[in-house]
Formats: structure tokens, C-alpha cells, sequence
């Protein structure tokens, strides 16, 4: 199973001058099996959502709920989140120098099964996720992050999505920043991801690029911190066609 | 990778690109020349003087280091008068207690490498101090002769008040890698100057980690002899229960087409632990087409622990390839720690891998696989130590 119910959700960030509210009342339902979008403008608060989500310290739960099959996850800590189920792939993956990719897969997938994954197998589902999103072996021996190109994080992102196998997956902007051949294979995984039983997919984009690949059940377009309206992909059309500015202001 | 912090009781991370010959005090084997130092000097004022008093006076004693070594049949550890030693030396003491080591030293110890010796085998020999209350002085020369290729570790572990002078001499085309591997005990102090000269086109790597110990104060000096030579230095220390672990860099690019990089890390935890690094590096005038970096990095475990980290460029010409350093002195990296936590791994256990990430940045290029191993352990052991108590700094 995996649904995400988010109700009323307000958030504040962090700011020099103090607290803003950047989330002002989302509500958004992902029922198992589904893949929905969330597109809108920049500034919009869609990352705020994602990390809100995820529970990174800058944002702040001030009123309403997430819950992942039942679980609210805001009263959790961050990787108590990743436990029930939640996977963040970031548009700016973080590098960890001196952690290699490998070590740090070992550790999250330990941590997330509760056991250390087969000695026998393991590597092995490693080198394969891996050749999947078109990265060579010797990238397991890398730092995580650090030296990659854009485009090798964010593959890096759909590899781990794919071997630490949550239930909810949510991608805050996985295709900004690829290419066209980057974004097919990105695309790919998140459809096998996507096609798994018992998950569901909440893609953030920018752009309606990559929903020519993956093909969402419901569109949200977010504005001013809420969805301003939601639709089937024929939304994604119209704001192929007419842009944001019909839902702004 | 840490996020800077600009409270300055905390960090310190000045860059002072002026010419600051006061930071390389004359060198003389004359007592007289270094006057009791009263911790206001520019040389000593991060050091707590008061605690290694012991060490800045007083008559020779009987003490010596108890030193294991397997040799190899062709590398010989002999004694020798101080006089002799002060003829082999690199140079004169820069300091009072390395002046107070050649002073109270009875008999100097060398250590010689021929020339043309080739060795895959680390050399080791390991110096261990018997009682606290003893004072030894020592002064050691190393003597790796011209196109040798070895590496040579030096092991200090044991109680003991020592001060130290090592004068290191590299010969013409010479490999050298150097390891001093400090795991002193928890009351131990230590004063010591290393002194490197690097021959003509010779490539010497050192790699000084002080992991123990109640004051550490350590002078590296480096100077060439000859154009060519190649420096890279690496350090790593671990500081925590009030400890003071102390590095003064000095490298003397004397010599044209010489290069040198420094990379020493850091972590600090515990109230009244303190770490200082202080990175000088002179291009002389003649020193044409030279190249230098410089990096210092800190981490602070917890609050209450403290790191100065100071890099200093003094240039006479500009006519090189390269001059550079940096400094950073910061507590864990947020986004760092949410990147880990995101996927499942707790806090405490991405805090372990955050910091021992941040040290195999560096062991891994020591490239001296016993060494790593040996480290690696080291900084695991550490770590088991303090785990517990890297608690949220904030």
C-alpha cells in the first residue's frame, strides 16, 4: 500500500527575517498505484512541499497533516519518515565526500530492512540499477555526489529509488537540467518504479517535458502555496500551450 | 563541506596575505636565543605554556624513549654526540623547547637509508614513553640518501613529557613518505620540531596524525635544496577532553620549479578541546615557477570546542605557476545530514559516516595501503569514543 493523504498542510521556512509561510492549506490525495504531477511556477512552494514532506529542518509543520497509509509522518524524524515508507529524490542531491556510494547504499538499505542485505546478491542488484540508469560499475566507488555531473545525480537519485524501494516516491524536479537521452532513462525508471505493485509517485516538475514519458493519473498546478486547480493530463497540454500566467494573479 | 560559523571565539579563519616574517622567528642552537616564552608571543599565544612548563626548562635526564624497531638489514639506527647531530641537522631549533631537546639531549640518534635503497616494506619504529613524570629529550636525524625509495613510520605511543627535535634529509631524487602516527595516552605532552629538507627533484610525502595526548605542539619546517623537489603533507588529528593539538606549518620555497600541498583536517569536541593549525608558506624571490596550496579543514563536534586555523602566503615574486590556501572551520553539515536521514540511515549512525567521510577524503590519498588500513582503524576507534556524545551541537 501506499497512499499519501496531505490535509490543510501549512508551512513556514526559515528566513533571515524570520518564519514565512510558504504552504498555505495543501490538500492532495495520492492513492495507491497513481502517479500524479505537480507543476507551477518558481517560488510557487512545490520544493517547499517535497522537503516539508521529507522533514528537512529549514521548513516547519505549523497546521494540518501528512500521513503516509495512516502514518503522519510530521511528528517523525527524517529517516523515521524514510521507514514508513518515504523517498525524496532531490533536485540538488547532496554530496558527502569520503562516503561512497556504496557504503552509504549498504547503510540506507540496512537501515530500511532492519538487516544487512545479501552479501550474495546485493552488489550485484547494485552494478544492475546502476547499468539501468546508464552509470558504469566504478560509480559505486565514488563519493556520494561529489564530482557528478547534473545529470549522473540525478540518475543517481532514480538508482537509489530503485533499490531502496519505498512505497511513495516523491521527485522534486528529477528532469531539470537533462538532457534529452538523461531524461528518457530517468523517465524509465520511474515508470518501472511506478509500475511495481503497491507505490505511488509524486513527480514536481517545472516543465511538461518528461510527462510526455511518464504519464501521470491526476495534475495538480500549484500556485501561491496551493493547488489551484487539479486534472488529467490534458491539464499538462493546456499549460504546454498557455503557460502559468492564466492561474496567476 | 562544513557550513562556516562566524562567531569568532569559536572559529578563527583569517587569511593574511601580508608579509609576516615575525611568524618565522630565528633559528639559533643558542638557549639564550629563545627566552622562556610567557604565552603572549606570536609563536605561543594559542598554546597553553603553562601546561608544558616541563618541557621549556629544566636539566637532561636519563630518560629515553623505549624503541622498537624490526630493521631492515640495510637501514641503520645508530647514536651520535649532539655535536655531530648539529652538523647533520637541518637546521637550528626554531623554538624553546626544540632548543631545550638539543640542549638536554646526551646523545643524538640517526637513522640512515643508503642511497639507491628500494623498499616496499614500511621501515617502522615505534618510540614509547614509560611514566609521565619522566622527561625525555631527543634528537633524531633521518638520513634518506640520494634516488632511495622507502617509507618510514614513525609510531609514539606511552606517558611521557617529551621534546623532540627531527631533522630529516632528503637526498637527490629520493621517495620518501613519512608517517608519524602520535596514539600517545591521555595525560601525555609532547614539543616537538620536524625539519624536512628536500633534495633536488626528490618527492617527499609526510603525514603527521595526533590522536592522543594532553598538549601536543608540533613545528613542520620544509625547505629545499635544489629545484624540482616535490612536498605534499597531509594531517589529521582528533581532539576531545580538553586536549590542545597544535600544527605550525612552515614551508620555505627556496628554490625555483619546487611545489608543495598541504591538506590537514580536523575534529573537536568537548568543552575546553582545542585544535591549532597554523600554515605558513615563504616564496622567495628566486622560487620562480613554483607551486603551493594550502588547506585546513575543522569540524566541531559539539559546543565548547574550539578550532584556530591560520593560513599565511608570503610572496616574493610573481613569477610562479601557483599559490593558494583555504580554511574552513564549521560544525556538521545540515543538508548533509538530511541528505543521509532522508534515506532511512539514524542520526547518530549518518553523524559517523558524515565525520569519517570527512577523514578518508584524506587517508585515501596517502596512498601507503598499511597506513590507510592503519588509520582507518585509528579514526574508527576514535569515533567509538565520541559517538555517543555527538549529540545535536545546537
Amino acid at each position: 500500500m501506499a497512499t499519501l493523504v496531505i490535509k490543510d498542510l501549512h508551512v513556514d521556512v526559515d528566513t533571515e527575517t524570520g518564519p514565512k509561510e510558504i504552504l498555505k492549506g495543501v490538500d492532495l490525495t495520492v492513492s495507491d498505484g497513481q502517479v500524479h504531477a505537480i507543476m507551477g511556477p518558481n517560488g510557487s512552494g512545490k520544493s517547499t512541499l517535497a522537503y516539508s514532506i521529507a522533514g528537512h529542518p529549514k521548513y516547519h509543520i505549523t497546521q494540518g497533516s501528512v500521513t503516509l497509509d495512516g502514518v503522519e509522518l510530521s511528528a517523525l524524524p527524517v529517516d523515521e519518515r524514510a521507514k514508513a515508507g518515504l523517498f525524496l529524490g532531490m533536485q540538488y542531491p547532496i554530496e558527502v565526500p569520503g562516503v561512497s556510494m556504496a557504503n552509504f547504499l549498504r547503510t540506507a538499505k540496512t537501515a530500511l530492512a532492519g538487516q544487512a542485505p545479501k552479501v550474495r546478491t546485493w552488489p550485484k542488484q547494485v552494478r544492475e540499477s546502476l547499468a539501468r540508469m546508464d552509470l558504469d560499475a566504478e560509480f559505486a566507488e565514488r563519493s556520494v555526489n561529489e564530482g557528478f555531473s547534473g545529470g549522473e545525480k540525478k540518475r543517481g537519485e532514480i538508482a537509489q529509488l530503485e533499490l531502496l524501494d519505498p512505497s511513495t516516491a516523491i521527485l522534486d524536479e528529477i528532469d531539470s537540467g537533462l538532457d534529452i537521452d538523461a531524461l528518457k532513462v530517468v523517465a524509465e525508471g520511474i515508470k518501472a518504479f511506478s509500475q511495481r505493485p503497491g507505490k505511488s509517485v509524486l513527480l514536481i516538475t517545472h516543465y511538461t517535458r518528461i510527462l510526455r514519458y511518464v504519464h501521470p493519473d491526476r495534475v495538480h498546478v500549484f500556485v501561491d502555496g496551493r493547488v489551484a486547480v487539479t486534472g488529467g493530463s490534458e491539464l499538462a497540454d493546456n499549460l504546454e500551450e498557455k503557460g502559468y500566467e492564466q492561474y496567476v494573479g | 563541506m562544513a557550513q562556516p560559523v562566524d562567531s569568532g571565539a569559536e572559529a578563527v579563519a583569517a587569511a593574511v596575505e601580508t608579509p609576516a616574517s615575525h611568524l618565522h622567528p630565528k633559528v639559533s642552537w643558542d638557549l639564550e636565543d629563545h627566552p622562556l616564552p610567557k604565552g603572549r608571543e606570536e609563536v605561543w599565544r594559542f598554546t597553553p605554556v603553562r601546561k608544558l612548563t616541563r618541557l621549556l626548562s629544566g636539566e637532561p635526564t636519563d630518560h629515553g624513549f623505549e624503541v622498537i624497531a624490526a630493521l631492515p638489514a640495510q637501514v641503520s639506527l645508530g647514536t651520535i654526540s649532539e655535536a655531530r647531530a648539529r652538523v647533520l641537522s637541518v637546521e637550528p631549533p626554531a623554538d624553546r623547547s626544540a632548543a631545550i631537546a638539543c640542549h638536554n639531549t646526551r646523545q643524538a640518534s640517526v637513522l640512515d637509508i643508503p642511497a639507491g635503497l628500494e623498499l616496499d616494506e614500511p621501515v617502522e619504529l615505534t618510540f614509547r614513553g614509560t611514566g609521565v613524570d619522566e622527561r625525555i629529550y631527543e634528537h633524531l636525524i633521518v638520513n634518506v640518501g640520494r634516488a632511495a625509495r622507502v617509507k618510514l613510520v614513525f609510531r609514539y605511543e606511552g606517558s611521557t613529557a617529551s621534546a623532540g627535535k627531527i631533522d630529516v634529509r632528503v637526498g637527490e631524487g629520493a621517495q620518501l613518505d613519512f608517517v608519524t602516527l602520535s596514539d600517545w595516552a591521555p595525560d601525555a605532552l609532547r614539543a616537538a620540531q620536524h625539519s624536512v629538507r628536500v633534495g633536488r627533484d626528490a618527492h617527499v610525502r609526510t603525514v603527521q596524525a595526533s590522536l592522543g595526548g594532553a598538549v601536543t605542539r608540533l613545528i613542520e619546517r620544509a625547505t629545499f635544496e635544489g629545484s624540482g623537489g616535490q612536498l605534499e603533507q597531509f594531517g589529521l588529528y582528533f581532539v576531545d577532553g580538553a586536549r590542545h593539538v597544535e600544527h605550525r606549518l612552515f614551508i620555505d620555497h627556496n628554490e625555483p620549479h619546487t611545489r608543495s600541498e598541504v591538506d590537514y583536517r580536523g575534529a573537536v569536541q568537548g568543552e575546553g578541546s582545542h585544535s591549532v593549525w597554523v600554515g605558513d608558506v615563504l616564496i622567495r624571490k628566486q622560487a620562480e615557477g613554483i607551486n603551493t596550496y594550502e588547506a585546513n579543514k575543522n569540524l566541531l563536534l559539539t559546543p565548547g570546542a574550539r578550532a584556530d586555523s591560520i593560513p599565511n602566503l608570503e610572496i616574493e615574486t610573481g613569477n610562479i605557476e601557483g599559490a593558494g590556501h583555504s580554511s574552513t572551520t564549521g560544525r556538521f553539515d545540515d543538508e548533509q545530514l538530511f541528505y543521509l536521514r532522508s534515506r532511512g540511515i539514524p542520526e547518530d549512525e549518518a553523524r559517523r559516516l558524515v565525520v569519517q567521510g570527512f577523514f578518508v577524503d584524506i587517508i585515501r590519498r596517502i596512498q601507503v595501503p598499511d597506513v590507510e588500513e592503519r588509520l582507518m582503524a585509528a579514526v574508527d576507534r576514535e569515533l567509538d569514543v565520541i559517538a555517543p556524545e555527538i549529540g545535536d551541537p545546537r
